[in-house]
């Protein structure tokens, strides 16, 4: 199965809300958390995501749209 | 001979076995090069440095790769000129242009990939790849020429003439039909299934420390002392952080008294998550769509922008946010005032310069380095609208005219 590296940030509003939960109950995906800091304002959590390929894009587009900012860890492979 | 002890997770400390690989398999942290800094310290002195050639080498003590086997086409050891002209039109006493555009193809990116191409050489890769807005194209098809290795660059196809010719001259060049979200995600997936040397991928923790070298030389060219201030022009931000950890491990080494650097980030509105986050007290870069002319600043979701983010504060540094009308315009004062024609991405650097120096931010007398990372020939599109030249018929009575503004007697 493929997989995927990610990184979710989270405004205040959501950090109470099970996000992560709901995207592995939703969709066809299973969820990895690696990382995680949850502050005062903001949070932020480093996940693996293993699923199809449409289907984590689906779940993504779901996650996004929760308000949650969604953004590759590796960040640009084209450079300067 | 090399003191590299392992590669290491930045955010865990796990260590790993010194290979192409860039990320942390239990919590994806970026993995960095870890030296075995007794041993450097026993063998490294402002005097071994002095008797070293007039490249980054001469630092390879600090660097994942000896001399011996580097794959070198002169990288580094770029002009530090005292930038007096520049200064007084800013009100700066003590102010320093480090030239990198002095480099072999041009910019800084030289230094990376003479890391990068020599390690990918060690590993035994026949093939160097790239995925570039331009700079980094030049450097990696010039240097895996020289290694004799297969080249593959992949560049946007709407890149400035200047670095499109100017990569393809040393061998093949792929041109991508599409934004740079487009060339971003073919160059993964290519990544993922080829046995290449991405020397900003599987290559990244070894190339980035190229950077480093660019920290090296200033303190060196300003007589063994790191600057009060550096400005840097920010894309991913593997420079930004790098020539801060240059002048920290000379400082750690003795080599320098000590590194009080206040680490300032340049970039353009029209790609400005890093410093925007720094001034908006962001830890974490929100990921933008680039959409500026300086298109080697152009990376919308800077793998190290975090780490920017966090050395520009823990060092008073600033972060400043140029708009897009005043970087030909920093592009010419420097033309006019110091005769050194930068890119895009140097007008970035010096507008920003001439903001923290009208804010206060960096004092008169204040030791300051603008670091130019690019040459303005390779991307003349950017100011074609603000230079005017005259033209004439070959005769005297023409030149009088129109050159001196002199009526006909
Ligand atoms: C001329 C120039 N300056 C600065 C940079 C910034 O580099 P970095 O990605 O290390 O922040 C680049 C390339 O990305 C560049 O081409
Ligand atoms: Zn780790």
């Amino acid at each position: 199965m493929p997989l995927r590296r990610v990184r979710f940030t989270f405004q205040t509003e959501l950090i109470q809300r099970p996000v992560i939960y709901d995207l592995g109950m939703k969709f066809e995906i299973v969820t990895n958390i690696r990382r995680a800091d949850v502050g005062q304002e903001t949070g932020w959590v480093v996940l693996e995501l293993e699923g199809a390929v449409e289907e984590i894009e689906r779940g993504l587009e779901w996650v996004a749209a929760q308000g949650v900012e969604v953004s590759s860890l590796e960040g640009d492979i084209l450079a300067g | 001979m090399s003191n590299v002890q392992s590669l290491r997770c930045k955010e865990c400390g796990r260590d790993y076995p010194q290979e192409p690989i860039y990320v942390c398999d239990f919590c994806f942290g970026p993995l960095e090069v870890n030296y075995d800094y007794d041993a450097i310290a026993k063998s490294m002195s402002r005097e071994s440095i002095q008797d070293g050639p007039l490249t980054i080498w001469r630092y390879d003590d600090l660097l994942p790769a000896s001399r011996d086997s580097a794959v070198d086409i002169g990288a580094g050891m770029t002009p530090l000129l005292k930038a007096d002209n520049l200064g007084k039109e800013l009100g700066l006493n003590n102010l320093w242009i480090k030239n990198d555009a002095a480099n072999p193809t041009h910019s800084f990116k030289d230094r990376v990939v003479s890391v990068a191409a020599t390690k990918a050489v060690e590993f035994d890769f026949d093939t160097i790849a790239c995925a570039s807005t331009g700079n980094l194209a030049g450097a990696t098809a010039a240097h895996g020429a020289k290694a004799g290795m297969n080249t593959m660059v992949f560049i946007p196809a709407d890149l400035e003439r200047g670095k499109v010719l100017g990569a393809a001259i040393f061998g093949s060049v792929v041109l991508v039909n599409g934004n740079y979200d487009d060339v971003n995600r073919l160059c993964s997936e290519l990544g993922d299934d080829r046995r290449w040397a991405f020397v900003n991928i599987n290559m990244r923790p070894y190339y980035s420390e190229g950077s480093k070298s660019i920290g090296y030389e200033l303190a060196e060219q300003l007589g063994w002392h790191a600057p009060e201030h550096i400005i840097v022009p920010v894309a991913s931000g593997s420079l930004f952080t790098k020539v801060y950890k240059g002048l920290n491990e000379f400082a750690e080494l003795g080599i320098i008294d000590n590194a009080n650097t206040k680490m300032h980030i340049a970039q353009p509105f029209g790609c400005s998550p890093v410093a925007k986050a720094f001034v908006e007290e962001q830890a974490h870069p929100k990921p933008v769509i680039p959409d500026t002319i300086a298109k080697s600043l152009a990376i919308g979701s800077p793998a190290d922008g975090y780490y920017t983010v966090g050395i520009a504060n823990k060092t008073g540094g600033s972060g400043t946010i140029v708009p897009e009308s005043k970087i030909a315009e920093g592009m010419k004062l420097l033309a006019e005032t110091e005769g050194i024609f930068t890119e895009t991405a140097g007008g970035v650097v010096i507008s920003t310069l001439r903001r923290l120096a009208r804010e206060g931010v960096i004092g008169p007398d204040e030791e300051t380095v603008a670091l130019i990372t690019g040459t303005g020939l390779k991307t003349l599109e950017a100011i074609e609208d603000s230079v005017s030249t005259k033209t004439i018929d070959a005769t005297v009575r023409s030149f009088d005219e129109i050159v001196m503004g002199r009526g006909v007697k």
